[in-house]
């Protein structure tokens, strides 16, 4: 198990005072500037070196985002945007961060935005968290007021504005070039790429979006070194990381572990173990809604991790664990899943748009069982039609789901059309 | 993509504007933008327009294309679009109730079905006295503490049927029960305590 020591979210539950005072107690804004003073060049190699993997769901390395930032933007400003659209189903984790540690967060985006040479950050935050966006106002303002942010920033000799940006009840803006539509103004669709926001984004500048943990473990590694962030978890998956365990556990809760922890320990050390005991599992989904589902038999000694998860057909994504015991309807859990990605479809694209209508109607019947055998493979074919036809990864994040469900639960499904069929012919 | 309806001409007001205090606000939310970006803030402004009056008017959007330079229809494109712009009178006060997966797994149909009964209306409907309106809402982010019923701006967690009833009755009483977590647990650590960040986090 992690040692306290090498936790970074040390306030995760609020037990402390979340406001400044307390924030510096934790080591946050501890000499900023010495670290800003390395420049954007070490900071950008230092971050690369630590391996930490964007913690929004893509697991894009984040050092090397940085790293696409332009150096000559031809008079253009640029800038950071975080992506606090928290919404992927399971996920909570942000939302801790922002209304229990904020200042991680603020203080991530000074020195984020000083390694992109970005002039200011925008938070875009979901609508549905009024109180932890009050929160991080609160954050920011305080930050103002003690010289951290504005003018020569923390005494760096840099100049930066943080700003909140509050969202207003869409999933789909947690997709980078929407989540930026939005912040201009706009429904929030995405848009083509290229070009990607390093060449084009904000105000067609040049931009960096990262998830808020990303942002908010910055300084620490920063501070602690690259090596020791590198020294936890294994290669190419290193680090702590906020797992989220909700659905049927004794004990459901957000906790930081070191990224590679079996999902067994993960859910029996801290979530109190698999309502009823492991025996009662039926499955796991392991990374947030859009991540394929794991049987239990796969569950038993899986790593929680990015290619561990991979290597099993399904992935890491947000760490958003859901668990499921024997007495759910598995079909039904998914039907709902459908309705999710048909209801959070921006409408631009139109095999998410009308396919994912379909894929909601066939599921519904299939949660009663009346249809027929030959419609899951038709059900999975469309999902297929769907993966990799749309602009965004709306289109993916919905088909993954329903494809899972068949290759794990197969069985399950025609069981339950077969009973229908029995029952209406007897 | 959600459905969109705006309510008839006899419930429109003629006409919008900001008090000086909602003004204040909107002008700060305007600076935050870059000189030309002011349409950045036509989302807050929005948000601003229906806290102070309930929900937002064909006046107020109207007024809010003019205070940003839009053309109404961009605005118009905003409202659609994003699901907590309420564009009919509706209630008074807002009564959300997640039913996602996670949600489902810990119970929300108890909760629906005591939103239901308590307030006799169904999903997308308000009393009759405007009291109280009804939403079905998809993930809210706060899924460890589920099933998750939200009220206006706060987040009652952990509640089931009987706790949903008593929550409402309250409302219905002009109170204001304490948000967050409805069982005995700090926010979203494990109920009988962390199992972790003992040693460390700063002096209490
Ligand atoms: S599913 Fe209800 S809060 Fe996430």
């Amino acid at each position: 198990m992690l040692r306290d020591e090498d936790r970074i979210f040390t306030n995760l539950y609020g037990r402390h005072d979340w406001r400044l005072a307390g924030a510096r107690k934790r080591g946050d804004w501890d000499n900023t500037a010495a670290i800003i003073k390395l420049g954007r060049d070490e900071i950008v190699n230092r971050m690369k070196a630590s391996g930490l993997r964007g913690r929004g769901g893509a697991g894009f390395p984040t050092g090397l985002k940085w790293s696409f930032m332009p150096k000559d933007t031809g008079g253009r400003p640029s800038y950071l945007v975080v992506n606090a659209d928290e919404g992927e189903p399971g996920t909570c984790k942000d939302r801790d961060i922002m209304r229990h540690d904020p200042h991680k967060l603020v203080e991530g985006c000074l020195i984020a935005g000083s390694a992109i040479g970005a002039t200011a950050a925008y938070i875009y935050i979901r609508g549905e968290f009024y109180n932890e966006a009050r929160h991080l106002q609160i954050a920011i303002d305080e930050a103002y007021d003690a010289g951290l942010l504005g003018k020569n920033a923390a005494n760096s000799g840099f100049d930066f504005d943080v700003y909140v940006h509050r969202g207003a009840g869409a999933y789909l803006c947690g997709e980078e070039t929407a989540l930026i539509e939005s912040l201009e103004g706009k429904k929030g669709q995405p848009r083509l790429k290229p070009p990607f926001p390093a060449g084009a984004g904000l105000y067609g500048c040049p931009s960096t979006v990262n998830n808020v943990e990303s942002i908010a473990v910055a300084p620490t590694i920063l501070r602690r070194g690259a090596e020791w962030f590198a020294g936890l978890g294994r290669e190419n998956n290193t680090g702590t990381k906020l797992f989220c365990i909700s659905g049927h556990v004794e004990r459901p809760c957000n906790v930081e572990e070191e990224m590679g922890i079996p999902l067994r320990e993960l859910i029996e050390k801290h979530a109190g173990g698999v309502r009823g005991g492991w025996d009662n599992l039926l499955a796991v989904i392991p990374g947030g809604s859009s991540t394929p589902v794991l049987p239990k038999n796969i569950c038993d000694d899986i790593l929680m991790d990015f290619d561990s998860l991979r290597g099993v057909g399904s992935g890491l994504g947000t760490a958003a664990v859901i668990v499921m015991d024997k007495s759910t309807d598995i079909i039904k859990a998914f039907a709902r899943l459908a309705h999710f990605y048909r209801h959070e479809s921006c409408g631009q694209c139109t095999p998410c748009r009308e396919g994912f209508g379909w894929v909601e109607r066939v599921m519904d019947r299939m949660v009663i069982g009346n249809a027929r055998v030959e419609e899951i493979d038709m059900l999975f074919e469309v999902t297929k039609e769907i993966e990799g036809h749309t602009i965004c990864a709306h289109g993916d994040g919905g088909s993954w789901p329903i494809q899972g469900l068949i290759r794990h639960f197969r069985p399950v499904m025609e069981a339950r059309i077969a009973a229908y069929h029995a029952k209406a012919a007897a | 993509m959600s459905h969109f309806r705006i309510a008839d001409d006899a419930h429109q007001p003629k006409t919008f504007a900001f008090t000086p205090e909602f003004q204040e606000k909107a002008n700060k939310e305007i600076a935050k933008y870059p000189a030309g970006r002011q349409q950045s803030a036509v989302m807050a402004l929005l948000d601003l327009a229906q806290r102070q009056h309930g929900w937002v008017t064909r006046a107020a959007v109207a007024h809010i294309a003019d205070l940003l330079g839009m053309a109404e229809i961009r605005v118009w494109e905003v409202v659609s679009f994003y699901t907590m712009y309420r564009t009919t009178p509706g209630g008074r006060i807002n009564v959300h109730v997640c039913t996602t997966t996670p949600c489902w797994l810990r119970g929300s149909d108890a909760v629906t079905a005591a939103c239901k009964s308590k307030l006799g209306i169904g999903f997308g409907e308000a009393t009759e006295d405007g009291q109280f309106a009804l939403h079905e809402v998809e993930c809210l982010g706060a899924c460890v503490n589920a099933p998750i019923l939200q009220i206006d701006d706060d987040y009652y967690e952990d509640v089931d049927g009987p706790k949903t009833e008593a929550i409402l009755d309250a409302f219905m009483r002009g109170e204001t029960p304490t948000p967050g977590p409805q069982v005995d647990r700090q926010t979203s650590a494990p109920v009988g305590g962390a199992t972790t960040l003992h040693s460390v986090g700063g002096d209490d």
